[in-house]
């Protein structure tokens, strides 16, 4: 390949500017004339029979507009999202507290909530179920279907009853995992618009915007071609606005559709909490076997996410971490059965890592406590059983070059001084104070992209279009949330026509100008929306070219000499041309300077019926090492460093790629340590920031960041995926340090001194 | 001044350096003051509450959460918004500079804000320490960038 000009480079994002004068309009930004305001009324109870709503007493409110309810439903009542068993608005029954019953339409946004306290809800009291594990028990109540579960999946290879038999050393243990809130600082929210011709626009904060298209085109019962999804600046997602988004955006929608008004509906942050998706609570027996040289021959799974009251995500959550339950390893005898089970609770969906994490914290911490009882070095037992090219993942997947592991974990102990500080055993370095220090570490990996589950979603279109000043814009269908999305998305499309970078901008998405590129999840936009633009840009840059070595002809460069294109100039024999005078020169001579673009992932040959074949196209890999400080008065820990290496293929922008790696560490330690979403009887208890804890800049801990560019050929400049990877090998690593620290092997996300000191005292 | 019958407020304060004078809600918020009355869209409301330090506004100087304090109780005070901040010359102030220079912008929801509390620590305290940065800062949450190269612009930030 040339030498590249734009990828691979920290060059400054494309929404910096607008970002730090205040200038960026997210979705409360945004006015509009004659607009009104709408607030949710919510169930208040865990599970209702809806008998009547009344807005007698709210209509006294000034400014009240008018009340909506499942009675204003023009469409289908049924959220097109995965299993469609979550209606826009409830007819007769409410599954969980803080459930969307009905909405008000006020003048004001204080009038709109005042008004929705005064909507009086009367209902009967159902029973309901709190926990996801008696909700599978064969005497419970049936809350949803007939056995509460929402999805099941298995993976089925070998003999592993009698692996199980054979094995020298075998390990079981119970792990669980709690809530984890989005905490995007920016509250979901959408304004509705209507348009003369009986249509919509929604401006929408989402990382879905053509999962809105679905969903307002069936509220509203319009064709599509009526509706359009404008996402606006977009206040961090982390999976959070992938799916719900759909459901603000179609109430806005139905309220703009009642009144003939343009509708904001901005959610404060506790109703945020109370009733958006959230990472799923995990738990999961797992058990690992071993032979007497260390060699992993067996490992059954079963592992349970508590779905919520709806399915939503839960399926595909459930499936990826079916899929990643055993972890990185070769494993010849595997037995995982797994399940999302249906709760009177908020509806879980996506959240970055998207139902790994769970397993993960159990799975690398049950390898530890292995590498233990057979006397090995774990990460010395890592480096023996972890998947490298040419060998098979549980799902027999065959894995490619594009695999960087075992360097990863190699780099990752070399850069922690794994060796020297964990020569010695536990409590090796407590202090005077009592405070005791350790290592911890685990091994991950991630399927870009949606995968066999995903698969009829897994394609993106881009639109590319040079104007005759040779500016660059260029539409895609998936989002930028904070990560990057417009910045790296240009380094590409800059890269592919050799564009100068500052020429090409990259729009937010407006689904009338792409086709449904399915969601912006998965770590899949570099690849896919990337793959795209570089199939659009492909015959301009022939056109381009073609007409770049014309010109040069014509100023008298020899034409003998390769022409070569960097930086947005062209040159041959002594001579150049910009890319400014190329395109204009295109123009001239009415060249078609606009063009679509389209990839489509590779077909997978995964089947559900045993869990065997290819799962996803192409893995990325990560290697943590956490060293800690455990308090052994108090079970308090705090994180001194992360070390970290991935293989997530070619970096587009390094600067930005840090970035990622850095939040996604900080966000899994947050889980890991701090946050702890409580329910009791049924109702959400601290739905606020005051009592649901987030690290801070005081509990950053240090960061040692490593990237191993595995090439991936079917990736755009040979790049994979980067935002989920990050996050996931966190929490075990974090309590494998703890249990290296100072002995006390706690088995539930948080790692809350509590616990810590609890196994301490046995 | 407070009107009863109205229940409205007039209010006089400066914005941005401007002399403001405004009949406003005396219901209002601080927050609701800046985005509805005034428009500034810039200041962003996280949680309402006082946990995020999105809503963070200069008010004599001091950094304070716009979204815990009512906008009569700025009568006569100087407001400095995210749209106030500048450099001495105009253009960028120094922070902005250095918060796009470092990559500490990801969704930028909460950049206003720890633009604000930086520059309140800066005028208070212009040799921080990075110790003095990340208590100062604790206030102020930001769910994208693991904090590291938002400390390390405001270190970078420091003297010029």
């Amino acid at each position: 390949m040339d030498k590249l000009s734009f990828v691979g480079k920290s060059l400054p994002r494309k929404d910096a500017l607008i970002k730090v004068t205040g200038r960026a309009a997210y979705a409360d930004d945004r006015e509009f004339a004659g607009m009104l305001y709408a607030a949710a009324v919510r169930s208040p109870r865990p599970r209702i029979k809806i008998l009547a709503i009344s807005d007698a007493k709210a209509r006294g409110i000034p400014g009240y507009v008018t009340l909506v309810t499942y009675k204003d439903i023009k469409g289908v009542n049924k959220w097109p999202v995965v299993m469609q068993d979550y209606p826009f608005l409830p007819e007769k029954e409410a599954r969980f507290a803080g459930e969307t019953v009905a909405l008000v339409v006020a003048q004001t946004a204080a009038a709109a909530k005042a008004a929705a306290r005064l909507v009086e809800v009367k209902y009967r009291e159902l029973p309901f179920i709190e926990d996801p594990l008696k909700a599978l028990e064969k005497d419970s109540i049936k809350i949803y279907g007939k056995d509460n579960i929402i999805s099941s999946f298995v993976i089925k290879k070998g003999a592993v009853d009698k692996a199980f038999d054979n094995a020298a050393y075998v390990v079981e243990g119970e792990f669980s995992t709690n809530y984890q809130v989005h905490a995007y600082l920016e509250t979901q929210g959408a304004i509705a618009v209507p348009e003369t011709d009986g249509g919509v626009t929604v401006h929408s904060s989402t990382q879905c915007p053509f999962y809105i298209l679905d969903a307002v085109a069936a509220a509203l019962g319009l064709p599509y071609h009526k509706v359009k999804i404008l996402q606006t600046v977009t206040g961090g997602g982390f999976g959070g606005k992938e799916d719900v988004p759909a459901l603000v955006a179609s109430h806005a929608a139905l309220c703009a559709a009642k009144t003939g008004r343009p509708v904001k509906l901005i959610y404060g942050r506790k109703e945020d909490f109370q009733s958006m998706s959230k990472r799923h609570p995990g738990w999961a027996r797992v058990a690992y076997g071993a032979d007497k040289k260390g060699r992993l021959t067996a490992c059954r799974v079963k592992y349970v996410l508590d779905g919520g009251a709806y399915a939503t995500l839960s399926p595909i959550v459930l499936w990826r971490g079916t899929v990643h339950a055993a972890g990185p390893y070769k494993i010849a005898n595997v037995s995982i059965e797994t399940y999302a089970a249906a709760t009177n609770k908020v509806p879980c969906g996506a959240f970055r890592g998207f139902g790994q994490p769970q397993i993960c914290f159990a799975q690398e911490s049950l390898i530890d406590e292995l590498a233990a009882k057979i006397g090995m070095d774990p990460v010395e037992f890592r480096l023996k059983n972890m998947l490298a090219p040419g060998d098979k993942t549980v799902t027999g997947q065959k894995i490619n070059s594009s695999c960087g592991l075992k360097e990863l974990v190699r780099t990752v102990r070399k850069r922690s001084g794994w060796d020297k500080k964990t020569q010695n055993s536990k409590l090796k370095t407590q202090n005077s104070a009592g405070i005791a220090r350790g290592l911890g570490f685990s091994a991950t990996y991630y399927g870009v992209g949606l995968g066999a589950k995903g698969r009829y979603l897994d394609r993106a279109g881009a639109l590319v279009n040079i104007y005759k000043d040779s500016s660059v814009c260029v539409n895609v269908g998936n989002t930028e949330m904070g990560q990057g999305a417009l910045t790296v998305l240009a380094q590409i499309a800059a890269e592919t026509l050799n564009a100068p970078y500052e020429s090409v901008r990259v729009e937010e998405v407006d689904t009338s100008k792409v086709p449904d590129s399915g969601p912006t999840v998965a770590s899949r936009t570099t690849l896919m929306s990337g793959n795209a633009i570089i199939d659009a840009a492909g015959p301009l840059r022939e056109r381009i070219f073609k007409t770049a070595f014309d010109l040069l002809v014509l100023k008298g460069a020899r034409a003998s000499g390769p022409m070569t294109a960097a930086r947005g100039v062209f040159s041959m024999g002594g001579k150049s041309v910009t890319f400014r005078e190329v395109t204009a020169e295109c123009w001239n001579r009415r060249h078609k300077m606009s063009e679509q673009g389209w990839y489509a992932a590779p077909r997978t040959t995964f089947k559900m019926e045993d869990g065997q074949g290819d799962a996803y196209v192409i893995y990325s890999y990560s290697a943590d090492a956490a060293e800690v400080e455990v308090d052994l008065k108090t079970g308090v820990t705090k994180v001194l460093k992360i070390w970290a290496a991935y293989d997530v293929g070619k970096i587009v922008n390094p600067r930005l790629a840090t970035g990622q790696a850095q939040g996604g560490i900080l966000q899994g330690m947050s889980w890991a340590l701090y946050e702890n979403l409580v329910y009791k009887n049924g109702i959400m208890v601290n739905p606020n920031f005051t009592d649901y804890v987030l690290a801070t800049t005081a509990d950053k801990p240090e960061y040692d960041i490593t990237f191993l560019e595995k090439p991936y050929a079917g990736g755009p400049y040979k790049a994979k995926g980067m935002g989920e990877v990050p996050l996931i090998g966190v929490a075990p690593a974090v309590a494998n340090a703890i249990a290296n620290a100072c002995g006390a092997r706690v088995r539930s996300v948080p790692l809350l001194p509590e616990k810590v000191w609890k196994e301490l005292k046995k | 001044m407070h009107n009863s019958k109205t229940s409205s407020f007039s209010l006089h304060c400066l914005v941005n350096g401007r002399k403001i004078e405004r009949e406003i809600p005396s219901s209002h918020s601080l927050i609701d003051f800046i985005r509805l009355d005034l428009g500034l869209k810039g200041t962003k409301e996280g949680c309402g509450e006082g946990e995020c330090g999105a809503c963070m506004v200069l008010l004599d100087g001091k950094a304070v959460n716009s979204c815990l304090m009512m906008a009569v109780q700025i009568e006569g005070r100087e407001l400095i918004t995210i749209e106030g901040i500048k450099g001495k010359a105009g253009g960028l102030h120094p922070l902005q500079k250095t918060f796009m220079a470092e990559g500490a912008v990801q969704c930028g929801f909460c950049t206003p804000g720890f633009i604000i509390a930086s520059e309140a620590l800066l005028r208070r305290k212009p040799k921080a320490t990075l110790e003095d940065i990340k208590l100062e800062l604790t206030g102020n949450l930001c769910r994208c960038t693991g904090y590291e190269k938002v400390l390390s612009a405001v270190e970078k930030a420091i003297g010029k």
